[in-house]
């Protein structure tokens, strides 16, 4: 169960990006959040965990509060929540199979990660989440070899790679194409129904919100407008998201 | 139209008066860098002109064994009134023709010689003696034969009468054998190797320096480190505290093994014990995210065992560094030519012993000082805002007067002001005033951006310790130690400190944060962040930069003799100086080669990794 509370964010030069936003996810939904650019999305993905610090509010996690935890507790938290983004966030001039092994980071001995050495069975893991997303002939390339959808594959192995319980992603398939945003979709589809992994999803288009999300969120210049159903979103609702001009496509 | 010429009039005056100050700059310039053709005209300036130029194109770099040939010819002078017989000479050898044997003194004659050696040069001398080969001899001028051996000079006599005969003699050389390297090339090329390295040993420097501070002096990382003014102070005491717990660690630890510096095989025992000893307590005490979380006791045991770790290390490090220059030069003097390596391995623990007792203060220093910055985030996590705000400007004050208090005592010594009011409470209490304030103007729970400020301190001592010539850093290096290249490897090493270290906190700066962020998320700690997301990205350009760095102390330590810094710079400038404008030839060249060699070189590989 993920609590947030009256979240805000203000960001430096006076921006509110979230106002006051609450809303709770059981473990195991698939949450999609919807909203146009700069509607403050990808701040609350990332205050969630804590990549940007909110300014109020709190996020509460299977009991831990993680706005008040210590820089130890808040990396024992982090751990378990895997994050995919928008632009993959690849480390372009390492391996594949480094890349993936970096979702390890939280869990190995500090010491001996810090000269490039993983465990045996660290190793063995990489390779059965890159089997998983259908890439494990790609290990030992450089990152920046792969083609996008390959890249945000690697994204998702990375992820898996922490025993996450609960995965925030990004507008994951922003950047790729349709029938690709599709495969990428039904991985984290895949992990949230056999992993019963939470997932928390900010999504361009309403069909992918549709096909894949149990439940949505809306965010319009920080405010929460829309909490519900996929299917509850009709014209009205959807004006109300997207602002009066908007033309419903999806 | 009135309006329109106005301004037109004002801006061809404007334009007028900028032409004339711009003449009057360069009139002015001309004048103080002395612009003088009529120097340049001058006729002795053209022939030390032509005279060094010839002399640079003819670098003296080979040489021959000599053959030296000596013909003489006997002259009177005056003439007698008998002339008396002499032989005809062997006319299969060369010899000399002068026409009637005899001259007035001060007199012109010709000489004229046959079957020499063809195309040759050599002088031609009087010998005011009756022994041919007496030491005495007055050049007359030079000859020079024509293809067939045959050459027609014309000299004038000496005023040497006599009433004996006397003799005209024509030495001639010639090379024989193969060319062999001249001294000057020898030397030219056992101070181009002293020069490699100097340049090698500087960059190496250089980069294990620039490497930790680049992160310092990179904004997109410091700007991120934030603490509230609790923990700044408390850690700002615990910087001294640390540092002077660290020294007398150090002074102790040494002292302890001073009684064994002698018996290698105690250091021995005692260097490698202390380091497993110290590597098994570290591995029960670092923290390991696989254990969760421990108990409070355990948390205590675990950082006692991380000093006791950490003293147990710094002892073999000693250990084995005494253990080093003993056995180091002692290698040295058994090892015949390959000396230098037991040299090296004494040099380099010696190095590793004075480098110890700071780096064990400054470890010092950051382990108390990251202890009171814990403590203040603890309690600034804890306390009440009214509470922390009186600790604030308590400890704040404490820890500007201690700053001001270290600072005004160092000024206090280089002045030599011995007024302890001025140097020591005066500052103290500016400081502790100043630190109040801070507190007294922050709120206290407000993440002040220390990191920025650490960022400016360090850019503003690159770019001071880069506005200085490494030449002139050198004059310095050679008071420190002394002429020699070790004073260019310091000079050259102190720039390349400052110069890599801005290079590369540009590209850490320019690297893509995504990475970092998506590492962060994972619950990877700040080192693993930068050395999984941040190191690759700048291995590339590290690499490049530093090679280009070695190309340019190349450049530079040959030139960082000129002011005693060692290399080839000490040879070139004293032959300069000597007028020994061959031998420095060689020199230059010798630089040219080296140089385009190691463009070529920095070129290539600088390819291959970027
Ligand atoms: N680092 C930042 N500093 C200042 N303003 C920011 C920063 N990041 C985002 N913003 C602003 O916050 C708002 C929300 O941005 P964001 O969370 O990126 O929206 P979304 O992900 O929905 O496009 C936007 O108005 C954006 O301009
Ligand atoms: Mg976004």
């Amino acid at each position: 169960m993920l609590e947030v509370r009256n979240l805000t964010k203000i960001y430096e030069g006076g921006v509110l990006a979230l106002n006051r936003v609450s809303f709770q996810v059981p473990q195991g939904q698939f949450l999609a959040i919807i909203g146009l650019s700069g509607s403050g999305k990808s701040t609350l993905l990332r205050c969630i965990n804590r990549l940007i610090e909110p300014t109020e509010g709190e996020v509460i996690w299977k009991g831990v509060n993680i706005t008040t935890a210590s820089p130890q507790e808040l990396r024992l938290v982090r751990r378990k929540i895997g994050m995919v983004f928008q632009n993959f966030n690849l480390v372009y001039r390492s391996k594949v199979i480094t890349n993936v092994l970096c979702g390890r980071l939280g869990y190995v001995n500090p010491a001996w990660s810090l000269i490039n050495r993983f465990s045996q069975e660290d190793i063995q893991k990489a390779l059965r989440q890159l089997e998983r997303v259908g890439i494990a002939d790609k290990a030992f390339q450089r990152a920046d070899e792969l083609s996008g959808g390959q890249q945000q594959r690697v994204g998702i192995a990375r992820a898996l790679m922490q025993d996450p319980e609960m995965i925030l992603a990004d507008e994951p398939v922003a950047s790729l194409d349709p029938v690709l945003a599709h495969s990428i979709m039904r991985y984290l589809e895949q992990i949230n129904k056999e992993d019963g992994v939470t997932i928390l999803c900010s999504l361009h288009f309403l069909d992918l919100v549709h096909r894949y999300a149990d439940r949505v969120i809306a965010l319009n210049k920080g405010n929460l407008v829309f909490e519900g159903l996929p299917q509850e979103i009709d014209d009205q609702k959807f004006k109300e998201i997207y602002g009066r001009e908007a033309e419903r496509i999806g | 139209m009135e309006k329109k010429t106005q301004p037109s009039i004002w801006k061809s005056l404007r334009l007028g008066l900028g032409i004339l100050a711009v003449l009057v700059v360069y009139a002015y310039g001309f004048q103080v860098t002395k612009v003088d053709l009529a120097e340049f005209r001058k006729e002795s300036r053209q022939d030390s002109r032509i005279r060094v130029m010839r002399a640079l194109v003819k670098p003296d770099i080979f040489e021959f064994d000599q053959e030296e040939f000596t013909v003489f010819a006997p002259i009177y002078v005056p003439c007698p009134n008998q002339m008396p017989q002499i032989p005809p000479p062997d006319p299969n050898q060369p010899y000399l023709v002068i026409p009637s044997q005899c001259g007035k003194p001060n007199q012109s004659i010709q000489v004229e010689g046959f079957n020499f050696q063809p195309n040759i040069k050599g002088p031609i001398f009087f010998v005011p003696s009756s022994d041919p080969n007496a030491s005495l001899a007055l050049q007359r001028g030079n000859i020079e034969t024509d293809s067939q051996g045959h050459f027609l000079i014309t000299i004038r006599l000496p005023n040497r009468p006599s009433e004996e005969v006397q003799y005209l003699k024509v030495v001639t050389r010639r090379n024989v054998g193969l060319p062999r390297f001249s001294q000057t090339a020898k030397d030219t090329w056992d101070k181009i190797i002293e020069t490699i390295f100097l340049a090698l040993l500087a960059t190496t420097i250089g980069t294990l320096f620039s490497l930790p501070i680049s992160f310092f002096a990179a904004r997109n990382l410091m700007k991120e480190v934030k603490s509230p003014l609790t923990s700044i102070s408390l850690a700002a005491l615990g910087w001294p505290i640390g540092i002077a717990l660290g020294l007398n660690a150090a002074r102790l630890i040494q002292s302890f093994l001073a009684p064994w510096r002698h018996q290698s095989p105690a250091s021995l025992v005692l260097g490698v014990g202390s380091a497993l000893a110290g590597t098994l307590l570290l591995r029960w005490a670092v923290f390991d995210p696989r254990r969760e979380q421990d108990n409070r006791s355990t948390k205590m045991l675990r950082t006692v065992a991380q000093l006791a770790g950490l003293v147990a290390w710094v002892l073999a490090f000693f250990a084995l560094s005494q253990l080093g220059v003993k056995v180091g030069f002692s290698l040295a003097s058994h090892l015949g030519r390959f000396a230098f390596l037991g040299n090296f391995i004494g040099q380099l623990s010696d190095v590793v012993t004075v480098l110890l007792t700071p780096a064990v203060a400054l470890a010092g220093g950051a382990w108390v000082g990251s202890l009171g910055g814990e403590l203040g985030t603890k309690w600034n996590d804890t306390l009440p805002a009214a509470v922390l705000k009186l600790l604030n400007s308590l400890f704040s004050a404490f820890a500007m007067a201690t700053l001001f208090g270290l600072l005004g005592w160092g000024i206090g010594w280089l002045y030599e002001i011995k007024t302890i009011a001025y140097t020591l409470f005066y500052p103290a209490a500016v400081g502790a005033v100043l630190g109040a304030l801070l507190a007294l103007f922050t709120q206290p729970k407000q993440p002040l951006p220390i990191g920025l400020v650490i960022y400016t301190l360090t850019r503003t001592l690159l770019n001071a310790v880069r506005s200085i010539e490494a030449l002139i850093m050198a004059i310095v290096a050679v008071i420190w130690v002394g002429i020699g290249p070790f004073a260019g490897v310091l000079a050259l090493g102190l720039h390349t400190i400052a110069s890599l270290a801005k290079l590369y906190s540009e590209q850490v700066e320019s690297i893509l944060p995504g990475p970092i962020e998506a590492i962060t998320a994972t619950g990877a700690t700040r080192l693993q962040t930068i050395v999984y997301a941040v190191i690759p990205q700048i291995i590339p350009p590290y690499i490049s930069f530093t090679m280009y760095r070695w190309d340019i102390n190349v450049r530079m330590s040959t030139i960082i003799g000129f002011a005693g810094g060692g290399g080839i710079g000490f040879l070139l400038i004293q032959n300069i100086n000597l007028l020994n404008y061959r031998a420095a030839s060689t020199q230059m060249l010798a630089i040219a080669v080296v140089v385009a060699a190691m463009d070529y070189l920095s070129s290539a590989m600088r390819e291959r990794f970027v």
